[in-house]
């Protein structure tokens, strides 16, 4: 597949597994204990395992997988108020797919749907309002998740509504903000991390410029990653040539797609539709002030919270779940209590076993090989 | 289907409820419709039941074959089949992938009131064109309507009977370490158009469902390759899941290499903006076959000088440990586990 398999080229991915051990070796610090480098993304998360990234470093180096999958850190109560709205007879309510199976406190999405609410998957919030459109008895709710990534998209999608004159569609903001959630885990007394793999598309949106406090202020070094496995490898090999060279600085390894100021009109749609909440609940992580977004009151006809009194519930994560400490990279998954026994991905307890980018998922479905790489491994 | 005593023609344009309550608009639409399309000395008679005289059965090998299959598609018509080539080649290719030679069908339909009759008849002429090109009769069914919404415009099922080769028995219990495993043809190409054909994704591309039987190309593999371990049709859940089942009836571990696995560049492309991974992409004209390291060139020609196995490929081994675990060695040089599917494939957010 052309600009794929480029990305993909098992020969440099060699050369870089090959000079890896070299930069570890200059890094004193590695021979304590492993480096830890955080991949905050989840899209880096579902990389990493999925072309088995992890096993081509030496034991020297361990992935830390961050809270950048947006369906794993959404908290039970959030997805209780999806439901909620879901189950309103008026209401056609859309989301992405991964959203589906995310337990809430009574059920998911699928299991609501599965007992009559009108929850539809969608592939774009411009799939909702088409849907508002073709449905004007009906009122359209879509289930805005996710970062700086996907936030122009449900902005655009507002302001698009607005324009067209659509009353019956609104929006179900959970948007949170990267920036001030690698802040909250910097800040934590557990933390042991070397250096970070920063969220690709995210900086398309954003840029690099606001990462340089990860740098300047808390002295790790960070790379933007691309989400080819390439790019992930080699951005890697990036974050530790730095640890080599005693450097900390904000890296771009993704430059064929994020510029240095971001995406001005992406910048510009966001601020036009959102402004920060106070605080917003993560799930293993608790409350983190101004990590989330919501709809500024211009745009409040589209505000599904305003137009249905959304109960807001709040949900204690179960007690056996240690989501926040896999999210914090303090443990691994498989040292979760339930991992792979209570929670598995039929049967999630905590939405990492849910989504393809959490951890605990993506560990339980690509990474549960015992052995390294076997010697009578096909060549 | 003793109902019926003489020919009648069915002039009604859709089906009601009528179709399906014994009288005569339910004969008029059996003699019509389905007998009209299948034909012959077993089903002409319309008895409650199509009797096979075991003498000439038993010339064929030393057991039945007897399986069964619902099939509910939407949409009912996609590039490369509809939902009555499905059902005959899925209840064939479940007979052949144990060894047998595939014989008889039975065809069992619900009906949805308001269907038309035409699109019914297209379906039915389908199954018929299906059964000749896999060498088998439909010799017995049944029809029933239920009433608008109470099911989707049609579901069928099939029953077949085969019969087994003398001596063959194929089981993934046989695996052993070192042999190699075995796939028909490039993968995914059924999940790939009916995924666009359902057009929800915006998606356009020219695949075709891989929907074959695959009696004689398991013909010919038996043919050049009698120690043969085990064969399955890679169907729902994709090769994913058979390699799965194999390896945990095997109580070994199968390796395999995603370099070798025959994809169609349309179908990477899709699974890639989907976020979907075409191993768990069904067909519905592809095998995954094991067999001893010695016979595998051999068997691996034998398969590619067929139609049906034309893109045939060897794609990894059996291992020892760990045992009940697909372990690829991806592309890229990493090797991840290939476990059965969750649930859907559920297309990701970002």
């Amino acid at each position: 597949m052309k600009y794929v398999d480029e990305f993909r080229d098992p020969a440099k991915a060699e050369a870089l597994a090959r000079d890896i051990p070299r930069l570890v070796a200059r890094i004193p610090r590695a021979r304590h204990r492993p480096l830890q480098i955080m991949e905050v993304c989840g899209g880096h998360t579902h990389t990493i395992f999925r072309y088995g990234i992890q096993q081509m470093l030496p034991d020297a180096v361990e992935y830390v997988h961050g809270p950048g999958c947006p369906v794993c850190v959404l908290p039970m109560g959030r997805v209780d108020d999806c439901v909620t709205l879901a189950e309103r007879p008026e209401v056609i309510f859309t989301t992405f797919g991964d959203a589906m199976r995310v337990p809430g406190s009574r059920k998911s999405l699928l299991k609501a749907k599965a007992d009559g609410a009108d929850v539809r998957m969608v592939y774009s919030p411009l799939d909702a309002l088409a849907l508002a459109r073709r449905h004007p008895d009906r009122e359209v709710i879509f289930f805005g998740l996710g970062f700086e990534t996907t936030m122009p998209s449900t902005a655009m999608t507002l302001i698009q509504a607005r324009r067209q004159g659509i009353r019956n569609f609104s929006l179900f903001c959970n948007h949170i903000t990267i920036i001030p959630t690698i802040k909250a885990m910097l800040d934590s007394p557990e933390l042991t991390l070397d250096g970070f793999l920063g969220p690709g598309h995210v900086s398309m949106v954003i840029g690099t410029r606001p990462y340089a406090f990860i740098a300047g202020h808390y002295g790790k070094p960070i790379t933007i990653a691309g989400f080819e496995p390439l790019d992930v490898l080699q951005s890697t090999w990036m974050v530790l040539r730095q640890l080599a060279e005693g450097r900390r600085e904000v890296e771009n390894q993704y430059g064929r797609i994020v510029p240095e100021a971001g995406n001005s009109k992406a910048l510009a749609a966001i601020r036009e539709v959102y402004e920060l909440r106070e605080f917003f609940e993560w799930r293993g992580l608790g409350s983190i002030d101004h990590s989330g977004v919501r709809i500024r009151a211009d745009y409040a006809e589209y505000d599904a919270e305003r137009k249905f009194a959304v109960p807001n519930i709040k949900i204690a994560d179960p007690k056996s779940c240690q989501c926040g400490e896999v999210l914090k990279g303090v443990i691994k998954p498989r040292e979760c209590k339930v991992f792979g026994t209570a929670c598995t991905p039929e049967t999630p307890l905590g939405s990492l076993m849910v989504s393809t980018e959490g951890a605990c998922a993506a560990y339980y479905n690509y990474g549960r090989i015992d052995t390294r790489v076997p010697a009578d491994a096909p060549a | 289907m003793n109902e019926l005593a003489r020919p009648s023609r069915l002039r009604d344009s859709h089906i009601n409820l009528s179709h399906g309550s014994g009288g005569k608009a339910m004969r008029a639409l059996i003699e019509d419709v389905f007998l009209g399309a299948f034909s012959n000395t077993l089903l002409d008679p319309l008895e409650d039941q199509a009797t096979v005289p075991i003498e000439g059965l038993a010339r064929l090998g030393d057991r039945l074959a007897f399986t069964t299959d619902s099939t509910v598609v939407d949409p009912l018509f996609f590039p490369g089949g509809d939902i009555g080539s499905l059902a005959v080649t899925g209840t064939v290719n479940d007979l052949a992938v144990g060894g047998a030679v595939p014989l008889f069908l039975s065809c069992a339909v619900v009906l949805e009131e308001g269907l038309p009759v035409d699109l019914l008849r297209r379906v039915v002429a389908s199954m018929r064109a299906a059964a000749d090109a896999a060498g088998v009769q439909i010799v017995t069914g049944d029809t029933k309507v239920v009433e608008r919404g109470a099911a989707d415009k049609l579901f069928i099922n099939t029953a077949g009977i085969g019969v087994v080769r003398r001596g063959l028995k194929l089981g993934a219990a046989s695996a052993r370490p070192g042999d190699a495993v075995l796939v028909s043809g490039v993968l995914g190409d059924h999940g790939t158009a009916i995924l666009i054909a359902r057009n929800q994704l915006a998606l356009e591309g020219d695949i075709a469902s891989d929907c074959t039987p695959l009696h004689g190309l398991i013909d010919a593999m038996l043919a050049a390759c009698p120690g043969i371990r085990c064969l399955r049709d890679a169907t729902r859940g994709g090769v994913a899941t058979v390699l799965n089942e194999f390896a945990r009836s095997a109580g070994a571990c199968i390796r395999i290499r995603e370099r070798d696995l025959p994809l169609r560049e349309q179908v990477k492309g899709a699974c890639e903006i989907l976020g979907l991974d075409p191993l768990f992409l069904a067909n519905e004209g592809r095998l995954v076959a094991i067999a001893p390291p010695e016979d595998a060139a051999r068997l691996l020609a034998a398969m590619r000088a067929h139609p049906a196995g034309a893109g045939a490929a060897i794609i990894g081994e059996v291992t020892g440990q760990p045992a009940g675990t697909v372990i690829m060695r991806t592309a890229f040089g990493g090797d991840r586990i290939v476990d059965m599917l969750v649930g859907e494939q559920l297309p990701r957010i970002c």
